[in-house]
């Protein structure tokens, strides 16, 4: 199975943020804290379409999630993108460095395809 | 102010002018909501989380209490919590972001008589700022005065059209202030950020930097104010962008009458963390040697600044505070809740609106799953459904009065729309205090 280095960063969307307002165990939220954003250059060159599931796995923790397409310029290569929630915290160590705060932006990630939608 | 009408259906529609939405740290107060019994039909001037916001927290019909998973009278529930938190050799109470400044003073109380640990959603926010604000010092300013004042508006790791939709038109660029007549026109806005956000689209000018560079950027932007010389290629390579770029910014912010830095969780976040933050306050203090500038974070949830200012009232100290001796102390890193979680300190805890079960690191959530913790929230979470007991509670804001800070530490008023049958947060904790003291007051007199 082909693994890619990425860098992922987990981050707000207004989605997610209404969904919390709504439930967070409503389909709304869930949806929107399993995609994962990634630039269509990235989808491009691994052969990805909207929808196929990936395994991300840090130094910390793995997950399993949806890709779907990054808007057109907002994600260079090798970089990806997650609203924050359960599954992103999951790739997240318990280690804060002596601040308090857990690394959760810029989490080194290895990518793995694991099917098509 | 409230405004009453009949309609067709039974009950009366009122208007509340005037509300204020709790959602994200602008704390928008000129919300006229439309609320019809339980019910709010329509929030005008509301952005889409205020929506969200308002339209989604109507009646609950879950039972006010729950101790191990089923229905328990509130007293019982305050009961137990106490017992937990009193019998408890290290208390953790954590959160606190979204509820009133009334309720953080009860709870910063619950925890100097338990001698505990209280931390709050800071520590996992802007923390790292925190610890850059005691380094560095902040230069700072209302965002009344960006209003008026601002014309050169940078946002740095922070997506304000996600995260705080009315920013911009309410607060920073679009509004036509006292000395800025145009509005937009006569503002710059730079955007730094290492995804071209949807804000990048309101920026004059987008910088895209390298993920985990912004250290580098900023340090790059304090050698150019000082005037100090730098290779171009190490920059390049650095920041992902050309000196001339940062050379063409420093030009700009000295040449601002009154430049304005807002910045996020892209500086705190990442690797760096305080070191992000003290450089970006440090870059803020250096122009003022040019011009007047200063900076503000950009915080998440609606009484987040108001957990700060009453923590530090009433310990001296932000977040991640310790009152085991009796007297506090502080120390990220050691005290605050990730930590003292994720290395298996806490032996009981008190979770006020948040949800740790889903937010924080692997190991943290393991451990909280495996002591007595009580839990506050209006709503269902993860954190709540684990909880040994679990107090579903009205929302402040919508049910509930009292005052929150917006992100410039403004105390604004709250201004419910109805009425609900769940106890707010600061009658559950005026109650646990209560037992608290009360318990307290046995263990001393057993033990002379």
């Amino acid at each position: 199975m082909v693994t890619e280095e990425f860098i992922l960063i987990p981050g707000r969307t207004s989605r997610q943020g209404v969904g919390i307002s709504e439930g967070k165990f409503e389909s709304s939220y869930q949806e929107e804290i399993q995609s994962l954003q990634m630039a269509p250059s990235d989808m491009q060159r691994l052969d990805l379409k909207k929808g196929d599931r990936v395994r991300l796995t840090s130094e910390d923790g793995q997950i399993e999630v949806c890709i779907i397409p990054a808007r057109t310029d907002e994600l260079p290569a090798g970089l990806l993108f997650i609203a924050y929630g359960d599954l992103s915290s999951r790739l997240m160590g318990g280690d804060t460095h002596g601040t308090g705060m857990p690394t959760s932006k810029g989490i080194d990630v290895q990518l793995e395809v694991l099917k098509s939608a | 102010m409230i405004e009453s009408s009949e309609n067709s259906s039974s009950e009366e529609i009122k208007i509340i002018k005037d509300a204020t939405c709790t959602f994200c740290g602008c704390v928008c107060d000129d919300i006229d909501l439309k609320v019809q019994g339980h019910k709010i039909l329509e929030a005008k001037r509301a952005c889409v989380l205020g929506n969200g916001w308002f339209l989604n927290h109507g009646v609950d019909t879950r039972p006010d209490c729950f101790i191990e998973g089923r229905p328990a009278p509130v007293e019982e529930g305050i009961e137990r919590a106490a017992q937990i938190l009193s019998r408890a050799r290290y208390p953790l109470i954590y959160g606190l972001s979204d509820t009133t400044t009334e309720a953080q003073r009860v709870a910063v109380a619950i925890a100097d008589w338990i001698g505990g640990n209280i931390d709050t959603t800071t520590s996992v926010c802007h923390g790292p700022s925190g610890m850059a604000f005691q380094g560095v010092g902040e230069v700072t300013c209302s965002l009344g005065e960006v209003r008026n004042r601002g014309d050169m508006i940078i946002f740095w790791g922070s997506n304000p059209a996600e995260s705080h939709p009315r920013h911009f038109t309410k607060y920073s660029l679009m509004p036509k202030g006292m000395f800025l007549p145009n509005g937009r026109k006569d503002r710059t806005c730079v955007i730094v950020d290492v995804r071209k956000t949807k804000s990048a689209r309101a920026a004059d000018i987008f910088i895209q930097i390298k993920p985990r560079k912004d250290f580098e950027a900023l340090w790059t932007l304090r050698a150019l104010a000082q005037g100090i010389d730098l290779d171009p290629v190490e920059v390049e390579e650095e920041t992902g962008n050309p000196l001339s770029l940062w050379q063409d910014l420093m030009d700009r912010m000295k040449a601002a009458k009154f430049g304005v830095i807002f910045f996020g969780m892209g500086l705190t976040m990442t690797r760096g963390k305080h070191a992000n933050s003290e450089a970006l306050l440090a870059l803020t203090r250096d122009m003022n040697r040019y011009t007047r500038f200063v900076c503000k974070p950009n915080r998440g949830h609606g009484n987040v600044t108001g957990a700060d200012n009453v923590v530090s009232w009433r310990t001296g100290y932000p977040f991640g505070v310790n009152l085991a001796r009796g007297y506090p102390r502080f120390n990220p890193g050691e005290y605050t809740a990730a930590d003292v979680l994720a290395r298996g300190e806490a032996d009981a805890a008190m979770i006020i609106a948040s949800d740790p079960m889903a937010n924080f690191s692997q190991p943290a959530r393991q451990h909280l799953a495996s002591i007595p913790y009580v839990a506050l929230d209006p709503k269902d979470t993860p954190t709540a459904r684990s909880a040994a007991v679990t107090f579903t509670v009205a929302t402040y804001g919508i049910n509930v009065p009292g005052t929150v800070y917006r992100m410039d530490d403004v105390p604004i008023p709250l201004r419910p729309a109805f009425e609900s049958s769940h106890p707010s947060d600061l009658e559950i904790l005026q109650g646990i205090e209560r037992r608290v003291r009360e318990l307290n007051r046995q263990m001393i007199r057993a033990d002379s």
